[in-house]
């Protein structure tokens, strides 16, 4: 068990393009850190360089107090959960536990033990025998997160592990990573692009996009105060509502709608507005609303998602699973739970953050 | 057992459903596609279309084994005015001769040895070239187009590099102190003819190790580096098993490559010289019956190697193909 120092780290391919671009991230010993994004983000990229599978072109990763930039990868002391699970098809699922160990002179007696403990862990006892072409995918993901467990490494790193099962496995799997990682307390760095998987695991967040970290903070934090009109898309579903807006004193126009900011404007003039959409709520006869057009609904059963639009922006809201649909409906919200983003750069404009931060310390505990 | 929840109960079914097909033409083709198995609509159709290759293969193949065999039973006149019937004699003479038994000894030898080193070659440049990433495709071109030269050619090619005259390898055993004789030592002949078929077969054991090596999954090679140090120690514990079928394929091609197809190759090097040079059991064959004109004998020995092949092939079906698969 260690922390891992990710700094300044930078990765050029051959052909010039930069895959990762001055990544810093230090990672406390026992944390559960989950590298999220787009497709081509990066965070394959990331992981595998602290693996040692890709060369670093600049900064340096060190695992515990070791710099380990030029360490093969197996004296690196990590181990790796692969998408396809990766599992040695001529090896018993006995000897694809054991080969790691073997070859790193562990006596014979410890590697049963080891095994054994690790199969029983895991209910893959009953396996040990079969090859890996004889097993269901759950049962070869079990595996290959066994062979990692065996090893008893400094850290894990899963690489979208879970993303070649079914969603029902899916999310059984995913609660069982969790509970192995709090309970074994080693160090993981987790790569999906799926922002569900993401938040239900991390201790930490870690939401990259275009080779560069977008934010770094903690599920609910990340949630409630995305620092970018690219993380608040990303992460949450249905994704942030994102409408352009100006702002004049107090009051924030939104196409056709005017609302009161009650002291919340952080500036003035143009600004990108970010609503997420259980944030909407009918309003109610006396109060300012946005007049929303209603175009169609999704029914979650327990509540309802109505797609429709202010003006000519398009608007998502969540509301209770009885509401009334009609196809013109008026909507509120706390300014409170306002967010919003310089139109040009994206990024999150501060000064509504004492409210967004309030909240967040109300939720934090929780998590 | 009951009938509806045991497995043979549906096992029982499926000869039914197959019969219903027949029957119901309509809901036949629906099912034949959803199956995706094609139906024709003559059951003569389907023969007709494999005729031709039943026709080629009956003439070219069944047709003389067949005439082979009978004749390997007769004792032929060489001019042709009749034959007689000598039963196994034809086998006792070939296989109790003492030039047939060291012809033997020099192919089982042969093949062995292009064998061996015609696939430990072609392994080693796959392997090598699998890591090359800046200008492979030139690397393997390269390696690859040897195996576009027809074996007359590669014989011919061949002779020229052990030429007594102009040959660069004569020149360089030389250096060494080695008089190299090739088409008069039967040392340095057997030499020259076992350089030359396994550069020729190296470049097909080269093919299909490479495709072979780009099939083992990259993640499975990454997981091995993180779990083994020594690259040395993870090919023989992770990649060569992952070949293993890809090698007993090509065990049994080279074995059969040596053993038949270096026929040209020792036709051009041997046929114009004097007689101590080491020939195979297939140019025996052939010396026999077209030079000497022992049909009866020569078809003996031909049915011994029909024997050989069968048996390769037995080899083959039972062990590799039913133990060597992972995927």
């Amino acid at each position: 068990m260690a922390a891992i120092d990710i700094n300044n780290v930078h990765k050029v391919y051959a052909g010039g393009v930069t895959a990762v671009s001055d990544v810093q991230l230090q990672i406390a010993d026992g944390e559960f850190i989950v590298l999220v994004g787009p497709s081509g983000c990066g965070k394959s990229t990331l992981l595998r360089m602290v693996a040692g599978l890709e060369t670093i072109s600049e900064g340096e990763v060190k695992i515990g107090s070791r710099v380990v930039n030029e360490t093969e990868p197996a004296d690196r002391d990590i181990a790796m959960v692969f998408q396809n699970y990766a599992l040695y098809p001529h090896m018993t699922v006995y000897n694809n536990l054991a080969y790691g160990l073997k070859n790193r002179g562990t006596p014979k007696a410890e590697i049963e033990a080891r095994v054994a403990e690790a199969a029983r862990m895991l209910e893959i006892t009953q396996f040990l025998d079969r090859r890996p072409k004889q097993l269901s995918g759950g049962q070869r993901q079990r595996v290959a997160m066994g062979r990692a467990i065996v090893r008893k490494p400094a850290a894990f790193l899963f690489d979208e592990p879970l993303s070649n099962l079914d969603a029902k496995l899916r999310v059984s799997m995913r609660g069982e990573i969790k509970r192995l990682q709090r309970r074994l307390g080693t160090t993981s760095i987790y790569v999906t692009h799926d922002q569900l998987e993401a938040m239900t695991l991390a201790d930490r967040l870690v939401v990259l996009n275009g080779g560069r970290v977008e934010q770094i903070g903690a599920p609910l934090e990340v949630y409630h105060a995305p620092a970018s009109t690219f993380v608040a898309s990303f992460i949450g579903s249905p994704a942030m509502n994102l409408m352009q807006g100006e702002l004049h004193g107090d009051r924030l126009a939104i196409g056709p709608a005017i609302l009161g900011l009650n002291g919340f404007a952080p500036i003035s003039g143009p600004v990108t507005v970010g609503i997420r959409a259980e944030d909407l709520r009918l309003a109610r006869v006396e109060e300012e609303a946005m007049p929303f057009r209603l175009d169609y609904v999704e029914e979650l059963g327990s509540q309802r998602l109505v797609h429709g639009s202010v003006g000519d922006q398009t608007l998502t809201a969540a509301v209770p699973a009885e509401t009334e649909l009609v196809s013109e409906m008026r909507l509120a919200i706390n300014p409170r739970r306002l967010h919003f983003f310089a139109p040009e750069t994206g990024k999150r404009i501060a000064s509504a953050a004492p409210a967004a931060a309030a909240s967040v310390s109300v939720a934090q505990p929780v998590a | 057992m009951t009938y509806t929840t045991s497995p043979s109960g549906a096992g029982r079914l499926l000869p039914w459903l197959g019969g219903g097909r027949r029957v119901r033409s309509a809901r036949a083709r629906e099912t034949a596609t959803e199956m995706k198995r094609v139906q024709f609509s003559s059951p003569v159709l389907p023969y007709l279309f494999l005729f031709p290759q039943l026709a080629v293969i009956f003439v070219f193949f069944y047709w003389p084994s067949v005439q082979a065999i009978q004749s390997s039973f007769y004792l032929e006149d060489p001019f042709g005015f009749g034959s007689t019937f000598v039963g196994l004699s034809n086998y006792a003479d070939a296989v109790f001769s003492p030039e047939y038994q060291s012809i033997a000894l020099f192919t089982a030898v042969f093949t062995a040895l292009v064998t061996l080193f015609s696939l430990s070659i072609g392994l080693l440049l796959a392997v090598k070239a699998d890591k090359v990433i800046r200008g492979s495709s030139a690397y393997k071109t390269l390696l690859i187009s040897v195996y576009a030269i027809a074996a007359p050619v590669a014989g011919l090619i061949g002779m020229m590099l052990f030429d007594q005259h102009i040959g660069p390898f004569v020149e360089m055993a030389s250096w060494f102190g080695w008089n190299m004789r090739v088409g008069l030592s039967y040392f340095d002949t057997a030499f020259a003819m076992i350089v030359v078929a396994v550069w020729k077969q190296v470049p097909y054991n080269f093919i299909f190790f490479l495709s072979g090596l780009q099939n083992v999954p990259m993640s499975v090679r990454e997981a091995a580096t993180i779990d083994c140090r020594s690259g040395f120690r993870r090919f023989w514990t992770v990649v060569l098993p992952l070949l293993a079928p890809t090698a007993f394929f090509l065990l049994i091609i080279n074995v059969t490559y040596s053993l038949f197809d270096t026929f040209g190759l020792i036709d051009v090097m041997v046929k114009d010289k004097p007689a101590n040079n080491p020939i195979t059991l297939v140019y025996k064959v052939y010396n026999d019956g077209f030079r000497g004109n022992d049909i009866g004998g020569s078809s003996a020995q031909s049915v011994i190697l029909m024997i050989v092949v069968f048996a390769l092939t037995v080899i083959q079906f039972r062990l590799i193909e039913r133990r060597i698969h992972y995927t």
